[in-house]
């Protein structure tokens, strides 16, 4: 199979984030990237795919700080070809990225045709969209998010399975090529040993792509008007004291509330 | 004096039989050491030879006193007297088959030189004592973990004949009438015989026949060791002599799992192995129900050996059906089998060599996984962002130096644990007060700290020790300081015995260590005298990896507390289960009681109603351990940073 | 007619889910703002019944079509651009939930206009729509005008009691007919049901609910002491589930069970939006975290900074002191 995964860069939110004094945007100074939770498992699924049905992996990313170790990282477990997409960067709001991405994917050599183009289900900034969707759309293939399997890839259909609620999952024929956003990976994303990493970094070329003019505008259709920090005391009346003692309020509470 | 190998036997001569079976035994003999060297041949190199005269004093220590057996005295005693015993015999018989070989020699047989005809009925007469011991040892009170083998059923039976052989032999002959220069054994052997029957005359035929019972036993036996698991006898002096001279950590590597992929070292230990079991009695993975025994690890390093030996040719494999990876995974990496092994086996780095290999397939356990890879993106195991590093200093009432902006005497590498736990904050925060009210000049790294890397590195991610080892030194170069000081002992052994360090580095102690010092000097003048009975535990990277014993006693002793030792204490102290990074993995089903459980039980029972630690680690895996075990309301867990403030508050 | 505000109707299992109806409260508010019809969307086969619950909005728009009873989220898309290009609304508003995962953006692209995600508020600010959406895990909150319309609206649960778009009156019902030309290329083979014999968490009046931060299996037993204490059930945040320390069946949030005790008391959970969605209609939500920044505290009624470890056995004890 010939799998294409679209991987980016998010704020990491075990840092500290901070608003820029325009209040319009995330002060970039304070921030740390990190690859996006889901996409990290859609790479998972592809590398799953190939061992089961052979094939070659190929990640293309949108240049961010760090993203270098991504890629290396996604060569070391095993992806064929990772390709760093310039002149597009990833951002609050996803719609201008995720255009320049599948203009590039479709202008990039030797990639397309594809079987499956996988990215994560969402990213904690999807402001004004989802990739998968809106790569779908401009492909013109068929999409499906919430996908935690992929079997049964024959014939040029595939046996996808996403997440529904209350436990309950579905069964789809999708038909190939398509875009899955994944939600969750068959198995955990694997471990990959930081001697492979830097084997990785030496064997390893990260192809340079500019993506095709003109890359659009992020945030084109849409006004920001103000980033805020939610209160962090919020609503909830907290309770102190040694934690026998707040054992014992909360005891109180569900007693008044006839709980008990 | 008769040559015993003068005469002729159904009509061929004695001495050209003695050649045919001399020359068979050692080929049999050579073929098969040659063998073994070819296996080992085949592993990966591993230097060994230097420093010999530390090598040298450890065999003297080890091979010809047995310290080690000699820490459990009575088979000690036994165990060493046989060996002297097997020395002398060796002696004798190759100088009795060099004479009986080549007559042309200017040298008498063995046993007509006085001193050795004196030693031999000696170790003779002792051996068999001691013969008797063993076997009692072994069929009638057989300690846990020794398992009963044929082999060693033959080899005492093979050891009774040579001794007995050889007395009787210098029985007869003073029974003949010959000179003998003895100690009067062979004198009763004499009297035995002609108790039994035995003319005079015969005595000298007697003499002769025993002479060759003798020498082809001991061919036999020759044969016979390499071919057993008595390989041991031939093995075991070279497991010691290239027997690491510091707690062992194998080279860079991708990790092994099939025999060409080991060191000839770590495939060595599977030869020398006595099968003793003294490593199963000391290990604390063993002991709590996880599914690991260094014992058969060695056993498998054997067994894979002897499958290769058999069937030639590469492949064969330790990890899979031998070794299983929970196998692995158990260890904690604190040294107490080899610290143990009389042969100077080293299960350790063959464990870590299988946990590469583990790793770089990807193989490994959830919680250690994101343990690892916190540790790769934040430097710390916690996950947490590296600018909280020094979170803890709020809430002191001053604020420490930062190493980096201004120079310090101490720089103090705080490690995980004490930087972000909250519930060992207070602990860190006391520290700080102290080395503050002694007037010490330190300071600490904030954020450009980090992990030490030691247990990602007995964890089996070299790799990933390495990069945390370059930021720290990265970290360093850029500080300035003259001394290093460590709350830590897991970042204490890394940073003191394996960081690679430009320049040399520079010296690195343990808080005990600084903290006496200080205490000693009077620069933290103790203002109070606790009492109370504690008892203190060695963490295995102070104690065994470090040897700092006497420290932290030190300290105890000045404050004023009745110090008890628990059995399991010094060398012989007993793992918290944390080291080697199972702190970070999941428990596996099947334990019976955690190695904490045990160490808090262990405490109660001496008595004491404080277990004093000096690890964070330990800190948080007794506070657990004394929940878990019931005994809240018998025993406290304390640092001895906290002891050392209560004290020194004036 | 143009410039109405959309509701597009959810539903799961032939029912219409409660996020529909918070949905349309929001959109009756919105819509009266901008003195605008508001219109309840419904696509389906054979579901026309459902149109009655819809009398919150002033009309329902019922598309039929076969292909619409899968739940297929490109299909549904398809059917909205159609109804959307002919209608031209202002704004159309869709629940964001894991059936129609992705439709939102889909129809926007079809459209050319901007789609949002992650919103929990909507309203007009000197004539322009204003939506405020909850980005990085719920860390900021970013207040954003669509500069296109129809603006597409992906809306996350919570915005409105539910209750507040339920109505007993009848809506006008409007058939729309919707061609659906191209064979859809995503096909539902079936559904795969959760494994069964375990307790219906739904109908649970205390849950005690467990996150990352009970950091081991083996802590789990302490939350489930308490809920027996308590006499509730267990259940968790995902994390917990993937990590095999509970059933899959116990999962509460987007991916999981949607549910509402008269007790929630969570241990060690973040307060992540897709968990906060599966729990925070509970009619009382105590929080146990050690980080006083947990957004969890955010929707919580009472809030306790502490180990939970601690906690658990401490509160069963005094449960259990209580009740004698
Ligand atoms: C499409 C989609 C669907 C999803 N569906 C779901 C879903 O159905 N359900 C769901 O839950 N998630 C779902 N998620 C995942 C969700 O985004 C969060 O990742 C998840 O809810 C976080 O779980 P958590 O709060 O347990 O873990 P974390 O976010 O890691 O939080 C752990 C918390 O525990 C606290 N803590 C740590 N130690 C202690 C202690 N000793 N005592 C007290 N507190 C402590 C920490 O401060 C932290 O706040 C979904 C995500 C997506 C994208
Ligand atoms: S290091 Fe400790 S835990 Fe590991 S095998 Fe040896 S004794 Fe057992
Ligand atoms: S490894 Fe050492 S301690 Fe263990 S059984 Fe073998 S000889 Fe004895």
């Amino acid at each position: 199979m010939n799998l294409v995964v679209l991987m980016r860069m998010v704020p990491d939110v075990v840092e500290e984030l901070e608003i820029a004094p325009d209040g319009k945007s995330l002060d970039q100074e304070a921030l740390r990237l990190i690859v996006s939770e889901s996409d990290d498992h859609a790479l998972e699924e592809a590398l799953l795919l190939k061992e089961r049905y052979g094939g070659r992996v190929t990640v293309v990313a949108p240049e961010a700080p760090e993203v270098a170790d991504v890629l290396y990282t996604a060569a070391a477990k095993g992806a064929d070809r990772v390709i760093q997409l310039r002149g597009v960067e990833p951002g609050l709001g996803v719609a201008a990225m995720a255009e320049a991405c599948a203009a590039a994917l479709s202008a990039i050599p030797d990639l397309l045709p594809a079987d499956l183009v996988l990215t994560g289900a969402q990213s904690i900034e999807d402001l004004d969209g989802l990739v998968a969707p809106l790569v779908a759309h401009r492909l013109g293939w068929p999409y499906l998010g919430v996908v935690t399997a992929v079997s049964e890839v024959s014939n040029g259909t595939a046996t996808v399975i996403k997440e529904f609620q209350a436990g309950y999952r579905g069964e789809f024929q999708v038909s190939l090529p398509a875009v899955l956003g994944v939600q969750a990976a068959e198995k955990p994303p694997r471990y990959v040993p930081v001697a492979k990493v830097r084997a990785a970094m030496k064997a390893t070329r990260i192809e340079e792509f500019e993506a095709p003019q003109p890359v659009p505008e992020p945030l084109q259709d849409v006004t920001i008007v103000a980033l805020a920090k939610p209160e962090a005391t919020g609503r909830a009346e907290m309770l102190e004291g040694s934690v026998e003692e707040v054992a014992g309020k909360l005891c109180e509470l569900l007693a008044e509330r006839g709980l008990l | 004096m008769t040559d015993p190998a003068a005469g002729a036997f159904l009509g061929l001569p004695a001495r050209a039989i003695l050649w045919v079976l001399a020359l068979i035994a050692f080929g049999l003999f050579g073929w098969r050491v040659a063998a073994y060297i070819r296996v080992l041949a085949r592993a990966r190199p591993e230097p060994r030879w230097d420093q010999w005269p530390a090598r040298l004093k450890r065999f003297v220590l080890e091979v010809l006193f047995q310290r080690k057996l000699l820490e459990e005295p009575l088979i000690g005693a036994a165990h060493l007297l046989i060996f002297w015993a097997f020395v002398f015999y060796a002696t004798s018989f190759f100088w009795n088959l060099l004479r009986g070989l080549l007559p042309f020699l200017p040298i008498p047989y063995a046993d007509q030189a006085a001193w050795m005809a004196v030693a031999l009925e000696l170790f003779g007469a002792v051996g068999l004592v001691a013969l008797v011991v063993a076997a009692a040892r072994r069929y009638l009170f057989p300690p846990p973990r020794l398992e009963q083998t044929r082999d060693a059923g033959i080899i005492l039976s093979l050891i009774t004949i040579v001794l007995l052989s050889s007395l009787t032999g210098a029985g007869a002959l003073v029974l003949a009438g010959e000179h003998h220069a003895g100690v009067g054994i062979a004198s009763l052997f004499a009297g035995l015989l002609s108790g039994l029957g035995v003319s005079p005359e015969q005595g000298v035929q007697l003499n002769v026949a025993m002479w060759w019972v003798h020498m082809v036993t001991v061919l036999g036996f020759l044969v016979y060791i390499p071919y057993s698991k008595h390989l041991h006898l031939l093995a075991s002096p070279f497991g010691v002599l290239f027997g690491s001279l510091k707690p062992p950590m194998p080279a860079a590597s991708e990790g092994a799992a099939r025999l060409e992929e080991f060191t000839w070292r770590q495939l060595f230990s599977g030869l020398a192995c006595a099968e003793c079991g003294r490593c199963d009695r000391a290990c604390p993975a063993l002991n709590s129900g996880y599914p690991l025994s260094p014992k058969e690890l060695m056993h498998h390093v054997k067994e894979m050996i002897m499958a290769s030996l058999a069937s030639g040719g590469n492949g064969h494999r330790l990890l899979g059906d031998r070794v299983k990876p929970e196998a692995v995974w158990a260890c904690m990496t604190c040294l107490a089998c080899i610290q143990r092994c009389p042969v100077g086996n080293e299960h350790v780095p063959v464990l870590i060599e299988l946990r590469r290999r583990l790793m770089a397939d990807g193989e490994i356990e959830a919680h250690l996984q994101e343990a690892l890879t916190n540790l790769a993106r934040y430097g710390n195991s916690f996950g947490q962002s590296a600018r909280n590093r020094a979170r803890w200093t709020q809430g002191l009432d001053f604020k420490p130096k930062d190493a980096r902006k201004e120079p310090v005497t101490w720089l103090w590498f705080t490690g995980d644990y004490a930087a972000y736990d909250p519930r060992l904050q207070p602990i860190t925060r006391a520290a700080a007060r102290l080395f503050q009210r002694a007037g010490l000049d330190f300071g600490i790294l904030y954020e450009a700290e980090q992990n030490s890397g030691n247990d990602a590195r007995r964890a089996g991610e070299e790799g990933l020790f390495e990069t945390l080892m370059e930021k720290n030194l990265a970290a360093f170069a850029k500080a300035r300081f003259e001394r290093i000081v460590t709350t830590d002992p897991h970042s204490l052994h890394a940073l003191k015995n394996e960081y690679q360090w430009q320049n040399g580095g520079v010296p690195v102690v343990h808080h005990t260590e600084l903290l006496w010092e200080l205490i000693r000097t009077n620069r933290l003048p103790l203002n109070k005298r606790l009492n109370g009975r504690v008892t203190y535990h060695d963490p295995c990277y102070l104690g065994r990896y470090n040897g700092v014993y006497e420290a932290p006693r030190q300290i105890l002793r000045a404050l004023g507390v009745e110090l008890v030792e628990m059995p399991r204490h010094g060398s012989r102290s007993y793992c918290c289960g944390a080291g080697g990074g199972r702190i970070w993995m999941e428990d596996v089903p099947g334990i019976q009681e955690r190695p904490a459980e045990s160490r808090v039980r262990e405490a109660a029972a001496v008595g004491a109603g404080t277990l004093v630690v000096a690890c964070p680690k330990d800190w948080v895996m007794f506070q657990d351990a004394r929940k878990t075990a019931g005994l809240e309301d018998k025993l406290v867990v304390k640092d001895i940073i906290e002891l050392v403030e209560e004290a020194t508050n004036p | 007619m143009a410039g109405n505000i959309w509701v597009v109707a959810d539903q799961w299992q032939g029912r219409l889910t409660d996020i529909t109806f918070e949905a349309l409260a929001l959109g009756r508010e919105v819509a009266d703002a901008f003195k605008v019809p508001l219109e309840a969307v419904l696509l389906g086969h054979g579901c026309a019944s459902l149109a009655e619950e819809l009398g919150c909005a002033d009309n329902v728009i019922y598309a039929e079509h076969p292909a619409l009873a899968e739940p297929v989220p490109e299909t549904h898309a398809r059917a909205l651009a159609e109804l959307a290009q002919q209608r031209q609304p202002r704004a159309i508003v869709i629940p964001a939930t894991n059936t129609n995962w992705g439709a939102n953006t889909l129809l926007a692209a079809q459209l050319g206009v901007p789609g949002l995600n992650f919103v929990v508020d909507l309203k007009a600010v000197d004539g322009a729509l204003e939506a405020r959406c909850v980005l990085y895990g719920g860390k900021i909150q970013v207040r954003v005008q669509p500069r296109k319309e129809p603006a597409v609206i992906g809306l996350w649960p919570g915005a409105r009691p539910a209750d507040q778009g339920r109505s007993e009156r009848k809506p006008s019902v409007e058939q729309a007919p919707v061609s659906l030309a191209a064979e859809p290329k995503v096909r539902l083979k079936r559904y795969i049901e959760p494994e069964a014999g375990e307790v219906d968490l739904t109908r649970q009046d205390i849950l005690v609910a467990v996150g990352r931060g009970i950091q081991s299996k083996d802590n789990l037993e302490l939350a489930e002491e308490l809920a027996r204490a308590l006499g509730g059930e267990i259940c968790g945040s995902r994390p917990v589930v993937d990590q095999g320390w509970l059933p899959l069946s116990r999962q509460i949030g987007k991916s999981g069970l949607t549910v509402k005790p008269k007790l929630y008391l969570a241990l060690g959970i973040s307060g992540a939006p897709e968990h906060v969605e599966g729990m925070k209609g509970s009619s009382l939500i105590v929080a146990v975290n050690t980080d006083p920044q947990a957004p969890i505290f955010n929707i919580a009624h009472y809030g306790v900074v502490a180990d939970a470890l601690e906690l658990a056995p401490a509160l069963a004890e005094a449960v259990r002191a209580r009740k004698g």
